[in-house]
């Protein structure tokens, strides 16, 4: 597959995944100039570490809330979280939420999970929120047959 | 600070009116004072904060979104205005929305500690040097107040926190490294582990760290002897961790798990990860079985008095026959010494005076009672650290945020699993919307009256079903019963007939098993339930009444009938071995059905759907009604213990065929679950199941037999009518008398355990320690709630300050730009 300083291009990547977060998680790891989010070796070694069987509830949350910040910006306002809820129901027209649903629910999240009401949920409220889940060490998990 | 104070008060940011904030006036008259004063203060230190930010006036002028920054909106925000306390409640709720800030807030507000976290190197260094820190004062003793800075608040003293957080990068990494240098090795790697960073940086701090470690140690003079002690540690712990990195890539069945996850998610794969754990408990039983009755025994076969009937095929399916007089029954094993060297002069090599004596009937007992007391223990260790991870203190009211956050399961690689998926959580955020609106939403109480007799209706139908089909195995076991008698009585030779008629029994509870489920899920299509959770908890219990009232009837039938009929003569003249073999026909029987069951469930079904009905969609996989069946076969598995030592091989090579038929019936043949399906509270759930009604049944039964039913005179090691209790405190009082030193276990016994003072005092500790972790667990709640109202309170306190540094500066730049339009309009 090349040497050790050989880049693997974002492109590459997708063709093994179809998850809807391929982008952000190639982004999130990549620590390219360019910013097109293509990874070397240590950055694919830390992607697989980061969704190991071994990794601890710590990273594996830290690296959730930066996939799931789609903007960059530290926190996870209503843009992110549009967008994730769109990631995660799907491309097709029957699987989205309409925009009424979608503010709603934009709304609950925000009522249930920002405990210091600024409107944002920080990396500290979305820990606090993961802490509740059991199922989560088990879900961010990769299938080795990559 | 060396900067110009501009004294000017006639500067337009305090002449802008800064008020107080209104409903200050009403909680003391002094404060209010304090703070008109702190606000002139304030004025004059934001100008020198706004001067030292306006170095560029046009960049910052040119980047402020001018259109969202209107006067009227600004009114509003601003504090302490004439609105009513409550408005200003309400706009102060209005989120730190991106769009209505300036850039100088912005750049603030961007580098606010709790959204740098996130994603700063920097800020993740100096939250690990903290932690560091905590932990190093943790394990080392405590510094005494008196050390610390007098200005250092007294609540934050011991915390570290005095630190000026304005360093450079290097400085605060030099300072982790040396706090990671300071703690233990083991505390040193989970530090380094839990590190959120790159790999290449965490393999730099790492390299610092050993760097000045061994500089540190070389730097001391050790003596010889303690330096090579030091290396050969070193050395053995280097070959610990290979060992056990070898050991974890021999786990079984590693790949065909992980491709069942990608394909069909956590639900399905934690049937199977059951599977492996039950596999695992039944080769520990095989090893502590095998080891200590079954090898000592066939070392010293014993004699056997009538002739072996001739292997037929059948034995595989009935167990009796030729099996019926082997290792596989209890009524195989000798009572008494091994080896056995009567007293008259014998012709057996190994009855030498030197040679081993090996006591089989106390070996039988002990090793019985040994391996049911580690099961117990490791199934309440197993269920309770599941159950202790998926409670949890705080009641929390809502799923949405943890559903969304949550829920994608990210192991699944397939394009048509993904797709599910993605239906899947939409429906699930649809339902848990759609709840949230309609919670308020009353039904007429005809509606309730109705779904009320529905409900009442298919629990009468389900239950009457159970009892129906309990009561017709009570009746055909006792006309098997009989027959068996009468049979017996008659011919001397059993016929291969009358052998495959003892499948009778188990083929219909068998039979009884796999259809009514199926009538309780086609109750179930006609009721409407309020959330699927609880639609799972109702069909899993029906399940569970029907298995648990079976299996009730098969003991009662095997535990009162057959082991009271027992006598010396010929009708079941070897009870246990009777009912060992009865167990094994379930066992083998229960294994069959499965197959059958995954062939014309999920194979000609999906050959069905495909070819005839032409439809897209193939069966899914029941996880809930396969692991119920898993638990079934182990409570049989158990239950015949202590009459078939050898069950646990047969259970073994079951659970090996089941996994690989189960696992290629799924790949091939199911799709994804299309319902959501929780996977820790399913998995809690389960281990629980398998240890309250499952083993707790089975050790109950067992413990039954050994304590009030007699043995059978004539086979077993425990031969003499006597309970299997009664014989075992005789041997004990043997081996006590040959054996003085013991005496001491005898009167132990004595005291303690038949003592009921003792069983007493430990009750009272168990409930006084229940009670205390109660009390723990509420004063924790307590103290949830309490700071979650102090977060609030410091979000509100955020919100003013950012909203009040907006006006400052919007009043700081009107009266600029209108200086500056005013020189334009004069220069025109």
């Amino acid at each position: 597959m090349g040497t050790t300083a050989s880049q693997l291009a974002k492109d590459s990547l997708s063709e093994y995944q179809s998850n809807p977060f391929k982008t952000r998680i190639c982004q999130v790891f990549s620590t390219s100039e360019d910013k097109d989010g293509s990874l070397t070796f240590e950055d694919f070694l830390d992607l697989l570490s980061a969704f190991s069987d071994s990794a601890t509830l710590e990273i594996k949350s830290h690296y959730a809330f930066r996939i799931f910040d789609f903007d960059d910006d530290g926190t996870l306002d209503c843009g992110d979280l549009e967008k994730l809820v769109n990631c995660l129901t799907g491309e097709t027209e029957d699987t989205r939420l309409s925009s009424e649903e979608m503010r709603q629910l934009i709304s609950n999240i925000l009522d249930e999970s920002d405990i210091d009401k600024d409107g944002t949920v920080n990396l500290s409220e979305f820990q606090h929120v993961i802490s509740r889940s059991p199922d989560f060490v088990r879900f961010v998990l990769l299938s080795e047959t990559f | 600070m060396a900067q110009n104070v501009n004294f000017d008060l006639s500067h337009p940011a305090v002449e802008a009116g800064l008020e107080s904030p209104a409903d200050e006036n009403v909680v003391h008259d002094s404060f209010s004072q304090l703070i008109a004063e702190q606000s002139q203060n304030e004025g004059l230190s934001d100008a020198i904060e706004l001067q030292h930010l306006q170095g560029n006036p046009d960049d910052d002028e040119g980047r402020d979104n001018v259109a969202y920054l209107s006067p009227s909106e600004n009114r509003g925000w601003r504090i302490g205005s004439d609105e009513a306390a409550e408005e200003d409640n309400e706009t102060q709720t209005d989120s730190l929305l991106k769009d209505r800030w300036s850039s100088a807030t912005l750049k603030i507000l961007s580098s606010m500690p709790s959204r740098t976290i996130g994603r700063s190197r920097g800020a993740i260094i100096s939250q690990y040097y903290n932690r560091t820190t905590e932990l190093r004062r943790r394990t080392q003793k405590r510094a005494s107040i008196k050390d610390f800075s007098r200005s250092a608040r007294p609540s934050i003293r011991g915390y570290g926190v005095e630190v000026d957080t304005t360093d450079s990068a290097e400085k605060k990494q030099e300072r982790l490294v040396k706090n990671l240098q300071d703690l233990s090795a083991v505390d040193r790697m989970r530090m380094l582990k839990e590190m959120p960073l790159n790999l290449s940086e965490k393999k730099d701090l790492r390299r610092l760290t050993l760097e000045m470690t061994k500089r540190t140690r070389s730097s001391s003079n050790l003596p010889c002897c303690s330096y090579l002690k030091f290396q050969i540690i070193l050395a053995l712990r280097h070959s610990w961790y290979s060992c056990l990195s070898f050991l974890h890539s021999l786990q079984l069945w590693q790949m065909p798990l992980k491709r069942v996850g990608g394909r069909f998610g956590s639900g399905v794969l934690s049937y199977f990860l059951f599977l492996k754990t039950l596999l695992f408990f039944n080769v520990f039983l095989f090893l502590v079985l095998g080891s200590f009755l079954v090898f000592p025994q066939a070392v010293y076969l014993p004699e056997l008095p009538e002739s072996r009937t001739p292997f037929t095929g059948l034995e595989l399916l009935t167990g009796g026959g030729y099996f019926s007089n082997t290792l596989l029954y209890y009524g195989y094993y000798s009572n008494h010494t091994l080896p056995n060297c009567p007293k008259n002069n014998s012709t057996r090599p190994e009855c030498d005076s030197r040679s081993l004596s090996y006591n089989m009937p106390l070996a039988y007992f002990f090793t019985i009672g040994l391996s049911f007391f580690i099961t117990c223990i490791i199934l309440v260790y197993s269920m309770s650290k599941s159950f202790g991870q998926s409670f949890r203190i705080d009641k929390s009211n809502g799923m949405l945020a943890m559903k969304v956050f949550c829920s994608w399961d990210f192991k699944v690689i397939k394009r048509s699993s993904v797709k599910l998926l993605s239906e899947n959580i939409c429906t699930q955020l649809k339902e848990l919307l759609g709840d949230t609106h309609h919670r308020l939403v009353r039904n007429t109480i005809l509606d309730k009256l109705i779904k009320l007799l529905i409900h009442g209706l298919s629990w009468t139908l389900c239950l009457g079903a159970t009892a129906g089909c309990v009561a017709g195995i009570y009746c055909f076991s006792d006309y098997m019963h009989k027959k068996q008698e009468s049979s017996e009585n008659d011919s001397e030779d059993p016929g291969l007939l009358n052998e495959a008629s003892l499948l009778a029994l188990p083929v219909l509870v068998s039979f009884i098993n796999l259809m009514l489920p199926i009538l309780f899920q086609l109750t179930a299509w006609m009721e409407k339930y309020n959330s699927p959770s609880l639609r799972t908890f109702v069909s899993l219990s029906r399940n569970l009444i029907l298995k648990v009232s079976v299996l009730g009837v098969l003991c009662f039938h095997w535990l009162k009938r057959v082991a009271g009929s027992a006598n010396d003569d010929k009708t079941f003249k070897c009870w246990e071995s009777f009912v060992g073999q009865d167990l094994y026909r379930f066992l083998v029987i229960d294994f069959i059905f499965s197959l059958l069951d995954t062939l014309f469930g999920e194979l000609l079904w999906r050959l069905f759907s495909d070819k005839v009905l032409k439809r897209n969609r193939r069966p899914g996989f029941d996880i809930a009604k396969n692991v119920l069946d898993l638990i079934y076969g182990q409570t049989l598995a158990w239950l015949g213990l202590l009459f078939t030592p050898l069950l646990p091989a047969v259970q073994i090579l079951k659970l090996l065929l089941l996994f690989y038929i189960k696992m290629s019936s799924v790949m091939m043949n199911c799709q994804a679950p299309s319902r959501p399906y929780r996977v820790s509270q399913m998995t809690t759930i389960f281990i629980t199941l398998l240890c309250f009604p499952s083993f707790l049944g089975s050790s109950v039964c067992v413990t039954y037999t050994m304590w009030r039913l007699p043995s059978s005179g004539s086979c077993g090691p425990f031969r003499g009518n006597k309970t299997m209790i009664q014989a075992g405190k005789q041997r004990i009082a043997e081996l006590v008398d040959e054996n003085r030193s013991l005496s001491f276990l005898a009167d132990a016994h004595t005291y303690l355990v038949e003592n009921p003072l003792f069983l007493f005092v430990g009750a009272a500790i168990f409930l006084i320690v229940i009670y205390f972790q109660s009390q723990v667990v509420d004063g924790q709640r307590k103290i949830i709630a309490l700071l979650q109202e102090q977060i609030e309170n410091e979000g509100e306190d955020k919100k003013f300050l950012i909203t009040r540094l907006q006006s400052v500066h919007e009043r700081k730049r009107t009266p600029a730009r209108n200086l500056t339009s005013q020189l334009q309009d004069s220069g025109c």
